[in-house]
């Protein structure tokens, strides 16, 4: 009987020899420059426009926002949106704390924001997918289960190590963008303070309960969310890596999801009972900027329950299908 | 007197009332069997005979629908950790990890069981022959070099019994030879040994005892030797002058001869011998059948005689039913 740290060392070998995670890395040292850049030349722009001052900076986008309100050609629910958005530029306007300071911080801050739903889970699928599907694909699964270890301490060696990943997976994101974004803006940041706790209920932004935190506790908070979203993305690929024998198809169903999922994220709202989907409930992160959810009447904890069933039943039919299947091809 | 021997011996397979039923069809009806220590035990039928999924079915990779597989005295089924200690085994071809390199892919299923130290690995790749590419990636490897990997892989745990699935599949003849003597030098060690094939000749110079399957059915178990005798032995003629030789041999009563279209000898072996008369001839009257032929101004080239082919003696085991 084997123990299952040795099925975890396995794993863990298996994954880095196949350089999956060293072709995250690769595609993380591409593009996250590539965003710098970008990043770069919009703080030029308002640089030349606004000579540094933030807060006129902030009135223009509190004017432009607000005239636009008045506009018919412009949907309701983005109309929300962007009413939400002025009341809190507002706040911070009215408190004059720059919401977007120009540093490393920030950047991380916004690119992970932007990561959440699709960079994220398709990082977490080039290894989720392949963990089960690649070894029957590749035959080697017949070696695997023909050893003294019942199926579901080698299923549960792989959970571990996928866990593992994507912690790994996030944790990098985050420390590249940090470092590379901070040739160009500077390391600094940490302790800049920045507003948590907008409560929003309709068209209004309720302010009672916002409270000032500094942005390393907020990219912290950032990432406690992120992780827990992608858990149930890696769960799930798992899953489907278990039920499809092609890692190709494995991949493709994976991504199918999670596309659609942003897909609706934007058309939704007035489909209500797509809130119960899990590729729908993924950008956790929006509740802590106070930005109003794809679909009315959804919040943190609720989010946090679906994906947490999900990922549940994902895990039911992992470990129930991969002990009792028949390896036949 | 055979049965003493076994019980001497004792049993390291033990196969009774095997069932298997995929969808609505039962692909294996019924398989029985038991594999004595130290033996090299034959499991012989055509493809698609039920050969693969009675060996996952050994192996634990597919579950019995009906019956029991005692490895050791342990069920397979309820106590696969204690059966597959016992077992080392490789399924169809040796797939290990083609971006790993051999050494990891001994060190990887080394930890997969307690007690198998670095230095099993050393020694297992020294039986196998292989130190000189043992650190080369798996994917750099021939399929001879895959096969000794993949039997270095099942050792590892110093199994009782080692299966073997079509273990000369893809390999060249001098591969084979060699196979054959490093399974024979295996079970002289004491190792048991389960090797399938859909060759007759193959399990006849490897094997003691043989369990031969067809269409999911067990239709023999018994030794080797024994079941070919059951099936005719042709003897093949190469004359100088064919027609009249034939017409000769054919006036002798204790010559048969066999139509082109009744007997199944290898092609391969019938290629080599143009104008080889086949038949079944009484082996004590063959001096006499020569020394006829010659005094009848015929020259006898060669006389030999062919073992029966897994087609003839599928015909003698089930009279008639052929393998089909």
């Amino acid at each position: 009987m084997a123990n299952l740290l040795a099925l975890v060392h396995n794993e863990m070998v298996k994954v880095w020899k196949k350089r999956r995670f060293a072709v995250i890395v690769l595609i993380l040292l591409i593009l996250i420059p590539v965003f710098v850049y970008a990043q770069m030349k919009i703080s030029q722009n308002s640089q030349e426009k606004f000579k540094g001052d933030w807060r006129a900076e902030l009135q223009t986008r509190i004017t432009d926002n607000s005239r636009s309100l008045g506009s018919d050609r412009i949907p309701e629910e983005w109309k929300q949106w962007r009413r939400a958005l002025v009341q809190q530029l507002q706040y911070y306007l009215d408190h004059d704390i720059n919401p977007n300071t120009p540093d490393a911080v920030s950047f991380t801050r916004g690119f992970m924001d932007n990561a959440v739903t699709m960079f994220i889970p398709l990082m977490v699928l080039a290894i989720a997918s392949d963990l089960v599907s690649g070894e029957r694909s590749s035959g080697t699964i017949k070696m695997l289960l023909t050893r003294p270890v019942r199926r579901w301490r080698i299923l549960l060696s792989k959970l571990i190590a996928l866990t593992l990943y994507v912690s790994l997976i996030i944790v990098t994101t985050t420390a590249l963008c940090y470092l590379i974004s901070g040739l160009v803006f500077g390391y600094k940041g940490w302790g800049a303070p920045i507003f948590v706790g907008f409560q929003v209920s309709g068209s209004n932004v309720e302010t009672a309960s916002v409270h000032a935190i500094s942005q390393a506790i907020y990219l912290l908070m950032q990432l406690g969310l992120i992780w827990f979203a992608s858990m149930t993305v890696a769960i799930l690929a798992l899953m489907v890596s278990v039920l499809v024998r092609s890692t190709a198809a494995s991949f493709v169903t994976m991504m199918a999801a999670i596309i659609a999922g942003a897909i609706l994220t934007n058309m939704a709202s007035s489909w209500h009972s797509a809130k119960y989907l899990f590729n729908v409930n993924l950008q956790l992160t929006t509740y802590l900027q106070g930005t109003p959810p794809p679909i009315e009447g959804m919040t943190l904890g609720f989010s946090l329950a679906v994906l947490g069933v999900w990922a549940l039943a994902g895990l039911v039919v992992a470990f129930g299908v991969f002990t009792k299947q028949d390896i036949l091809h | 007197m055979a049965s003493a021997q076994e019980k001497e011996r004792g049993t390291v397979l033990s196969v009774q009332g095997l069932k298997k039923k995929i969808g609505r069809k039962w692909i294996i009806q019924d398989v029985s069997f038991e594999v004595n220590v130290g033996e090299i035990f034959g499991f012989l039928g055509p493809n698609g005979s039920g050969k693969t999924t009675t060996i996952r079915m050994l192996t634990s990779l597919i579950k019995p629908t009906e019956g029991r597989i005692l490895v050791c005295g342990e069920d397979v089924a309820r106590h696969p950790e204690q059966a597959l200690r016992h077992i080392g085994s490789i399924v169809e071809n040796p797939e290990l990890y083609e971006f790993m390199t051999g050494w990891e892919n001994l060190a990887h299923f080394a930890r997969m069981q307690a007690g198998i130290a670095e230095a099993r690995i050393a020694e297992v790749v020294d039986i196998v022959g292989m130190a000189g590419r043992i650190h080369d990636k798996v994917k750099t490897y021939s399929l001879g070099m895959r096969q000794r990997l993949g039997i270095a892989q099942a050792l590892l745990g110093k199994p009782k019994l080692l299966i073997l699935d079509e273990p000369t599949n893809g390999l060249d003849p001098l591969g084979i030879k060699e196979l054959r003597a490093f399974i024979r030098r295996l079970a002289g060690e004491g190792l048991s040994l389960f090797i399938s094939s859909h060759l007759l000749s193959e399990i006849q110079l490897m094997c003691e005892r043989v369990a031969i399957i067809a269409h999911g059915k067990v239709i023999a178990v018994g030794e080797v030797n024994a079941l070919v005798s059951q099936a005719e032995t042709y003897t093949l003629w190469q004359l100088d002058r064919p027609a009249e030789g034939r017409a000769q041999l054919a006036a002798d009563d204790a010559v048969r001869i066999v139509g082109d279209d009744d007997h199944r000898i290898e092609e391969s072996i019938l290629a080599g011998l143009p104008d080889a008369i086949v038949s079944v001839t009484d082996e004590t009257a063959i001096p006499g059948i020569v020394a006829n032929l010659v005094s009848a101004g015929i020259g006898v080239k060669a006389v030999q005689r062919v073992s029966p082919s897994l087609e003839d003696l599928f015909l003698g085991l089930t009279e008639g039913e052929g393998i089909g």
